[in-house]
């Protein structure tokens, strides 16, 4: 090991760099810097999006194929059909976990210490992680359409409406990005973050996901259509050309307007608070 | 407009200047007891030096050194880091300091180098100069051959070495170690070692806690002494163990029955100095005044009575011995640390029975 730089002024770099751009500009580009960061992730390990999508694809398997005989369409049309956009929404639910467990192992291993001590935009921690959350949520609905599509799934909805769906979609997964961040923040570590599973998936699947509320028991029901992965499995399934088996109530036949207010609704809660969370850190 | 790096910055010459710092936790719930982790605070830490800051569990070293790095505010008094005000402008003071916490912070999703770019990134070098100072602490930090492997794969000390190294990436003013060696084995507590000394030759200075003590007395000139928020003692490593006393004699006894007669003779020869004995490792120490003439005696009369000893020598009173008398408590790591200073150099044997508490060792009057 060389005991001295040999020449320090020459090779340190600049003491206060923060000074040359706007903040603005730092904001932008340390977001950049974490989300690169992530993606590098799943760069090194490809196989992580895999395994996270080995669950929807197992549960559109299981409910295609094993129980979608003994399952009805209210309104008719096929399960398979109506089950799809169903997991997609369900798969950016999910999404949640993945951002709740990846803040509360850097908090838990101390990186998010390290981000605090460092002259970058305070706001890059959070922004960047949303920010690759969303490319890879982006992945993800890719991978499971054209798997969907494999398996029999048509979108007869028009290209702007198929897109449509896909940013509702995202938008749901946005909103959740700060659920994650605040549920990350916490929680203490890794591990008690994995028992949120056993939250999240019974919230799922309280949905119209896989069966449609009004064939639930009625209190369920209601639950059920109130629960905002409906209004996105819902209206996405309007918008891709799918069956709709929408019920009765307000929320149902207001699926595609809840679609968009739930996901706001969600981010005007959850990201003040996971943002107090954040400077609660210096308390 | 840059800011001259001269390492100190400061108007107050001092490169860590804490006065009085008060940080205060609310108890949880509602009428919660107050804590007070800092109370009254104060540091001097001269730039180009490594300055020791010891204390037992819950003294306040870690919310020191987080306060100092501008991760958590401050109730009341006055930090200063490279000569800026800590509270009022923590992004510049970002900008000229390094942290190492307890934990090697480093991205174990990422190859050492890949940690060190995104740092590097994030210090707001540019691509090309990131890659650039990578490359050059890579090879600083011995890591290059390991530069492409994920960080998941590194060893304890090589990962804690990728942690400092991230933490030198703008050559800071100040270094902030929060125990670093702490959970490495003996060869990476030596490597983490020759890391520091190395960035301490570069200009850099450092703050340093640790429970360990012989760590402190081979790394820092200078030691502050934390005890319930407070800096209770302030000195070189020489003077605070001056300051506890001269040279002690230390005896073994080969048999724990013999302790009373063992304690007896020391007490004797030692005049009216405190006898300290410890039952659990069948050791006798007290000070003495003559350190030759002193040995000399307690080894004839032991001899004469026939008393078998293990061991019988005199030492310099340790780190542990100034705890001892400062705090009226030793460290809490007690095992690992005597075992440290009894064996080889930074070795550590966790399994070592040498579990003595000075809280409870008996204490002989004269």
């Amino acid at each position: 090991m060389t005991t001295r730089e040999k020449n320090p002024s020459a090779t340190a770099p600049a003491a206060d760099p923060v000074r040359n751009h706007g903040s603005v500009f730092w904001a932008v580009s340390d977001c950049w810097n974490i989300t690169r960061r992530t993606l590098t992730h799943y760069q090194r390990h490809p196989s992580a999006v895999v395994w996270q999508l080995g669950f929807p694809i197992l549960s559109v398997l299981l409910y295609g194929y094993v129980f979608g005989s003994a399952m009805k369409v209210p309104g008719g049309g096929d399960y398979r059909e109506f089950l799809m956009p169903g997991m997609f929404a369900m798969t950016m639910a999910m999404g949640f976990m993945n951002t709740a467990v990846a803040v509360v192992t850097d908090a838990a291993k101390g990186v998010v210490d390290r981000f605090r001590s460092m002259p970058m935009a305070p706001s890059a921690f959070a922004s960047g992680r949303g920010a690759a959350d969303l490319v890879v949520a982006a992945a993800e609905l890719t991978i499971l359409a054209v798997t969907a599509l494999l398996m029999g799934w048509r979108a007869d909805g028009g290209v702007m409406a198929g897109l449509g769906a896909f940013g509702l979609l995202l938008l749901l997964r946005f909103s959740l990005i700060w659920v994650g961040v605040w549920l990350g923040m916490l929680v203490p570590t890794p591990e008690a973050a994995g028992g949120l599973y056993a939250v999240a998936f019974p919230v799922t699947m309280i949905s119209s996901t896989f069966v449609a509320p009004s064939l639930m028991p009625g209190w369920l029901g209601t639950i059920a259509a109130w629960n905002p992965i409906s209004s996105t499995a819902t209206a996405t399934r309007d918008l891709f050309g799918n069956p709709v088996a929408g019920g009765d109530t307000w929320v149902e036949e207001h699926a595609l307007l809840m679609a968009v207010v739930w996901p706001l609704v969600i981010t005007l809660v959850f990201l003040p608070l996971a943002v107090r969370r954040f400077q609660r850190l210096s308390r | 407009m840059p800011m001259p790096k001269t390492g100190s910055g400061s108007a107050s010459g001092y490169a860590v200047l804490a006065e009085g710092v008060v940080k205060r936790y609310r108890g949880r719930g509602k009428g919660g007891t107050e804590k007070r982790a800092l109370d009254g605070f104060d540091l001097a830490v001269r730039p180009g030096t490594v300055h020791g800051l010891l204390g037992p569990n819950g003294a306040g070293k870690t919310t020191a050194v987080r306060v100092l790095a501008t991760l958590l505010r401050y109730d009341a008094g006055r930090a200063e880091v490279a000569g800026l005000d800590v509270g009022r402008e923590p992004r510049r003071v970002r900008s000229r300091i390094g942290l190492t916490g307890q934990y090697a912070a480093v991205d174990e999703g990422l190859t050492g180098r890949q940690n060190l770019e995104m740092f590097g990134r994030l210090f707001h070098l540019g691509n090309r100069r990131a890659r650039q100072r990578a490359g050059e602490l890579l090879d600083r930090f011995d890591l290059t051959e390991a530069a492409d492997k994920g960080a998941k794969e590194y060893s304890g000390g090589m990962r804690r070495r990728l942690d400092l190294a991230s933490s030198m990436i703008l050559q800071p003013d100040v270094l902030f170690l929060d125990e670093p060696t702490t959970g490495l084995d003996p060869r990476g507590r030596g490597e983490v070692w020759d890391a520091v000394r190395a960035l301490v030759a570069g200009g850099t200075t450092v703050l340093l806690t640790t429970q360990y003590l012989d760590e402190a007395d081979r790394l820092a000139s200078h030691i502050t002494v934390i005890d319930r928020g407070r800096a209770i003692a302030d000195d070189t490593p020489d003077a605070l163990k001056n300051r506890v006393g001269g040279d002690r004699i230390e005896v073994v006894a080969a048999d724990a029955g013999d302790l009373d007669a063992v304690a007896r003779t020391v007490d004797r020869v030692a005049g009216g100095g405190l006898v300290v004995t410890d039952a659990a490792t069948r050791r006798v120490h007290a000070q003495v005044a003559d350190r030759v003439a002193a040995l000399t005696e307690v080894a004839r009369s032991l001899q004469d009575d026939a008393i078998a000893v293990e061991d019988i020598g005199l030492r310099r009173p340790s780190l542990d011995d100034v705890f001892l008398r400062l705090t009226g408590h030793g460290t809490a790591p007690e095992v690992e640390h005597r075992a440290a200073e009894h064996q080889d150099p930074g070795r550590r044997d966790p399994e070592s029975h040498d579990t003595e508490n000075h809280d409870s060792a008996e204490v002989a009057a004269a």
